[in-house]
């Protein structure tokens, strides 16, 4: 009878490849990065000057946020509680109010013939000494408000939610409410610096 | 005459541990496939704000990253504690973000340039005055696309 190798002791394995299992946990990260997106318009050519470009004023929502995080919306002061349906409220129209957005008549080919405001904008305005959490809440707030307008759309009219949708459906939804959110062209308020 | 052989011992046999080496690996690539490697050591403390309507920032690799904060503790000999901006691993002044877009866009794939993603990674406490600097910066660079990292939260 041939001698029996000698097996190579494999025990240690465990402990290598817990090794290698511990570093990796260590130097690696799991954390999903989120956040919200938007979209920064083109700069302006260098000899250029801001131009007040020529919209009605009742197409405008203009929110304000002072040094102490404080809310101006439409010339009120406004908790940012209230924000969400005040924004809902101008983008929507319902009553079709001389005071809020004009509405435009468009057919869409799933939606059928739909009324929209078209030439709405949210314009934010911050101060230099606004906290960069306060910002957010206001993104935040004005992001929700569409949000819930498409969801409610989307199930008015398909009976699913906006993320349920099929491309067509969901381009359709998104030209009724497209996100405004228009950032200003930084101004220095408190004078000179 | 057929005599059936009994064990002569009776009782627990070892037991076997030889695919412990398996399970662990399997572990290992579970935690190679699902985790990333960390982007860069801060030397900012940020602890980002929070909010609700998040979105996932897909596809890692055309994201590139701007921390604002404070300094970490060991740094504040150094740099005071005023925030500041760190580019990759470094503390970076205003002026230097749109170089340094330019440098990472141009070391991308030509087909990705156009999709890059800049994330602002800020502390929930930075004054809006930076943050519009760093914005109109990314403007002239013409990095549109933003990103505002935030954490998830309830409601109020």
């Amino acid at each position: 009878m041939a001698r029996k190798l000698d097996e190579i002791n494999a025990s240690s394995m465990a402990d290598i490849s817990f090794l290698l299992l511990i570093f990796f946990l260590v130097t690696t990260s799991m954390n999903v990065s989120t956040g919200l997106t938007r979209r920064l318009p083109p700069p302006l050519p260098p000899d250029q000057k801001p131009q007040d470009i020529d919209i009605k004023k009742r197409n405008i929502f203009v929110v304000k946020i002072n040094s102490m995080n404080q809310l101006l919306v439409q010339g009120e002061e406004l908790n940012i509680r209230e924000l969400k349906d005040k924004a809902k409220e101008f983008i929507n129209n319902e009553a079709n109010d001389p005071h809020l957005p004009e509405k435009t008549l468009k057919k869409f080919d799933l939606l059928g013939n739909m009324e929209y405001t078209k030439d709405h904008v949210i314009s934010v305005q911050n101060d230099v000494d606004t906290q960069y959490q306060a910002y957010i809440d206001v993104q935040n707030e004005l992001v929700a408000a569409y949000n819930e307008l498409r969801n409610e759309l989307s199930q008015d009219r398909f009976g699913k939610k906006f993320d349920e949708l099929t491309e067509q459906q969901k381009e359709e939804v998104q030209t009724v409410y497209p996100q405004k959110i228009s950032e200003a062209e930084p101004k220095n308020y408190g004078g000179v610096k | 005459m057929a005599v059936i052989r009994k064990a002569e011992k009776r009782g627990m046999p070892a037991l076997s541990t030889s695919s412990l080496p398996d399970i662990i690996f399997m572990l290992l690539f579970f935690f190679m496939a699902v985790t990333t490697m960390k982007e860069v050591t801060y030397k900012v403390r940020v602890s980002p704000p929070s909010a609700t309507e998040l979105q996932k920032l897909e596809n890692k690799s055309l994201v590139r990253y701007i921390y604002v904060g404070e300094p970490m503790k060991d740094f504040r000999e150094q740099f005071g504690s005023a925030t500041r901006i760190q580019l990759n691993d470094q503390f970076a002044d205003v002026s230097e973000i749109e170089n340094f877009i330019t440098m990472e866009r141009t070391a991308m794939k030509e087909e990705d340039q156009n999709v890059m993603t800049v994330s602002i990674k800020a502390d929930k406490d930075t004054k809006m005055g930076i943050i519009t600097d760093i914005k109109q910066a990314l403007r002239r660079a013409y990095a549109l696309k933003i990103n505002y990292q935030a954490g998830a939260r309830q409601s109020f």
